[in-house]
């Protein structure tokens, strides 16, 4: 058993430590509003992060990556954090989107899109999400029709966007064949964001900040070459995508910033919290399972060395970090009082953007259904479904709700 | 990075799952609870090299680490085999740290040893032990240092492995509060050891009563003692792991065998939730037995900590499992003859010993609170 790098490692993240103390003066502040000045200067230290070969670091050289595996991966995030300078600005660009056209894009995609989006001069967003097509992402209703040029024309609605609103593109996964059963009549295309019919709309949270968009397509015009892999084979390409994301989400676990040490020296400053049992006790939960976690980590990274990709069992992590986080609030809240509620309160974010998170990348029932059934073996829920056409589907739903 | 098992470790997992397959440890609970007897499982340890495996290797034991001793622990929990594991390797480890004659003899298996667990002070309260009964704990045996032994005076209550033990390994504590470790013979005029009837049978108790009773004094710091103390919480942690592996095993393996309306009953959400929160349990304590092994050889002064969470999670996760368990059986897993109450008795006795989960769980907080920058 044995924390260290090996030396192969060691001598990487020791290049890379160099090339941030080298560089860590031409770097932004950490946070800041994403638009204008700032928003500006994150695309250009993200360009800094790939020319320095800190960016797409598991990408093939050929697209400009370092060709790499996800061990260096997490060493660069490491040593960024350490640091204490900005990541890449577009991490769902270049986390998930760009590996997903790499493996499904055409050549002339690849050629196109890759540099620009690994240099931050492009930046991506991800348009699976629907306001009824989430958890359940195959029920997708945004339709791609066939249009006379041998294009398509694009209508609907997708929702949780990150990044919207100063994305130059973003991959997109729509219904092409509603006759068809639900998971095979979809197809992902490359969608600029300045075609004309795109709306973006931001969509504000509890905490009163737009960290989503909701994106609108009203007869967008697509070319040909905008699909992305086969046409009715979207759903292949997706899971592509969701794998990405699966890691990650699982590399950058440890990087959400719940540490045990950061809550507990908030109740340390009260001697009445720190004597205090029922204080004490929940303190103690909290830390267990941050601990867990990042053991859970060290396993997932083992995993990874040995060329094994995260399975659904990543899902349990990730409600444990939310439901710890979710108590870490509470308990600060109850220890600080009103306080930790105020305006210019970090608890008070914390505690209205957890919520949300709770939901994020599936909801904890959809991620305890794939993991029971996936890792347990455990039957799957029936389903009313399986290889009935999309459009039936959506007409035996609106009898049931008329 | 590398947080897998050697290949070695493997190996010695197989073989303790091996050994202990060969006696029916769960059956033999059962008729523990009627009044029958346990299988003596001391050659089985003696055989394995168990007592060793904490001892160095010129003194004829094994050299290895708690987490090696850990993945022993675990085998003997997931069938609930009593093997006094959690009362002798701690004793072993002190023994060892403190160069302590006779070492052979104990690697060996000829002399089986139990430690008398006491809690290093944690808020200014001193060293303390298991009391009978209520919250407050009891003070440690008193220690008087004379000539080459100590004489202790004092009694701590539930001591796991002593009725089998020829010798006790005790802490006590001397008139200024300091930790004094001795070796004492069970045999010894003034030390007397009372076997409980324990709920969960196949744990061996004993109320062990010291009267001016005289043993040898071991050469061992303060850290060499309170390390023992987190082992034993790192060593019942593991159990648990075990036990909770195994108690998942049986609730899966009937919510798919088992129908209601037509349908497995595991493919109701609420049942395949409640057993996926036994798995997210096991492996958050899964996670922190590595941590617990990683910190007792690279990084032993977060071993206090790892320990504690270790236990904390995984004693948790028993509770929550044994019951869980019982509810996806329904009615027919609480009756006398099925073996979920064994894991459920398993679970309500370790939760309340050697300071119990609650007692872990309070010494992460004293932990992350310690290591917290100040204001």
């Amino acid at each position: 058993m044995d924390l260290n790098d090996t030396p192969e490692q060691a001598s990487y993240r020791e290049r890379a430590r160099a090339w941030l103390a080298e560089h860590r003066d031409e770097a932004p502040p950490n946070t800041g509003a994403l638009d204008g000045e700032y928003l500006a200067a994150r695309r250009a230290w993200q360009a800094k992060l790939a020319e320095g070969g800190l960016a797409g670091v598991t990408w093939p050289r050929e697209f400009g990556g370092q060709g790499l595996g996800p061990i260096e991966q997490v060493i660069t995030q490491q040593e960024i954090r350490r640091e204490g300078v900005p990541n890449i600005l577009d991490v769902i660009g270049v986390g998930m989107l760009g590996p997903t056209i790499i493996a499904h894009g055409s050549n002339e995609q690849k050629g196109r899109y890759l540099g620009p989006m690994l240099h931050g001069d492009e930046v991506w967003c991800q348009l699976f999400s629907e306001p009824a097509a989430g958890s359940d992402l195959a029920a997708v209703q945004t339709r791609a029709r066939p249009a006379e040029d041998g294009g398509w024309i694009l209508n609907g609605q997708k929702v949780w966007t990150t990044n919207a609103q100063f994305a130059s593109f973003g991959l997109l996964l729509a219904r092409t064949d509603p006759e068809q059963h639900k998971h095979r009549g979809l197809t992902m295309f490359i969608v600029p964001m300045d075609a004309e019919g795109v709306t973006v709309r931001g969509l504000r949270q509890i905490s009163g900040e737009a960290e989503f968009n909701e994106v609108f397509f009203d007869d967008v015009h697509l070319s040909a070459d905008a699909v992305c892999g086969q046409v009715n084979g979207g759903w292949t390409t997706a899971l592509t995508t969701l794998m990405f994301e699966r890691v990650t989400i699982g590399l950058g676990s440890e990087g959400l910033g719940y540490q045990e040490g950061r809550f507990a020296a908030v109740l340390k400053r009260d001697e009445a919290a720190v004597a205090d049992p029922g204080v004490r006790a929940r303190l103690g939960e909290i830390a267990t399972d941050l601990l867990a976690l990042r053991f859970t980590g060290y396993r997932m990274l083992t995993a990874l060395q040995r060329g094994q990709i995260p399975g659904p069992e990543a899902g349990l992590a990730k409600i444990t970090t939310v439901n710890a986080a979710i108590a870490a609030g509470d308990l600060i809240a109850d220890v600080l009082g009103p306080e930790a509620l105020g305006p210019d309160s970090d608890w008070a974010y914390m505690i209205s953007f957890l919520p949300g998170l709770k939901s994020a990348g599936g909801t904890e029932e959809i991620l305890r259904n794939t993991v029971g059934e996936r890792v347990l073996g455990l039957p799957p829920e029936p389903r009313l479904d399986k290889g009935v056409p999309f459009s039936e589907l959506r007409a035996k739903e609106r009898e049931a709700v008329a | 990075m590398n947080l897998a098992l050697s290949p070695e470790q493997e190996l010695l997992r197989e073989a303790a799952r091996g050994s202990l397959a060969r006696h029916r440890t769960i059956e033999a609970a059962h008729g523990a609870l009627d009044g029958g007897s346990l299988p003596d499982l001391w050659p089985t340890a003696r055989d394995a090299g168990w007592p060793g495996l904490l001892i160095a290797e010129d003194q004829g034991g094994a050299g290895l680490g708690a987490f090696d001793a850990m993945l022993v622990a675990q085998e003997c929990g997931r069938v609930l085999a009593g093997v006094p594991l959690i009362g002798l390797l701690p004793a072993t480890a002190i023994l060892d740290a403190a160069g302590a004659e006779g070492l052979e003899a104990v690697a060996a298996g000829e002399r089986p040893v139990a430690w008398l667990p006491a809690r290093p002070p944690s808020d200014g309260e001193g060293w303390t032990v298991e009391p009978p009964r209520g919250k407050s704990r009891a003070r440690a045996p008193r220690a008087t240092r004379d000539g080459d032994g100590v004489v202790l005076t004092g009694a701590a209550a539930f001591v796991p492995d002593a009725p089998h033990a020829d010798l006790l390994v005790v802490v006590g504590a001397a008139e200024d509060g300091a930790p004094v470790a001795a070796a004492v013979e069970a045999s010894a005029d003034g030390v007397t050891v009372e076997p409980v009837t324990s709920y969960d049978p196949t744990r061996a108790l004993a109320h062990v009563t010291l009267d001016g009773a005289r043993g040898t004094a071991l050469d061992a710091e303060a850290e060499t003692l309170e390390r023992a103390w987190h082992l034993m919480q790192a060593l019942i942690a593991a159990e648990s792991v075990g036990a909770v592996e195994a108690t998942l095993e049986m609730a899966v393996a009937y919510a798919r065998e088992r129908f209601t309306f037509g349908r497995a009953i595991g493919s109701y959400q609420a049942v395949k939730h409640g057993l996926t929160e036994v798995l997210r349990r096991l492996e958050n304590a899964r996670s922190l037995l590595y941590y617990a092994g990683w910190a007792w050889e690279s990084g032993p002064a977060e071993f206090a900590l790892a320990a504690s969470a270790a236990r904390s999670a995984a004693g948790s996760a028993l509770d929550h499992a044994a019951r869980q368990n019982i509810a996806t059986h329904g009615g027919i897993g609480a009756t006398w003859e099925h073996d979920a109450p064994l894991f459920f008795r398993r679970a309500q006795l370790t939760r309340r010993l050697a300071g119990g989960t609650a007692g872990a769980t309070d010494r992460v907080a004293t932990e992350v609170l310690a290591a917290a920058p100040a204001a």
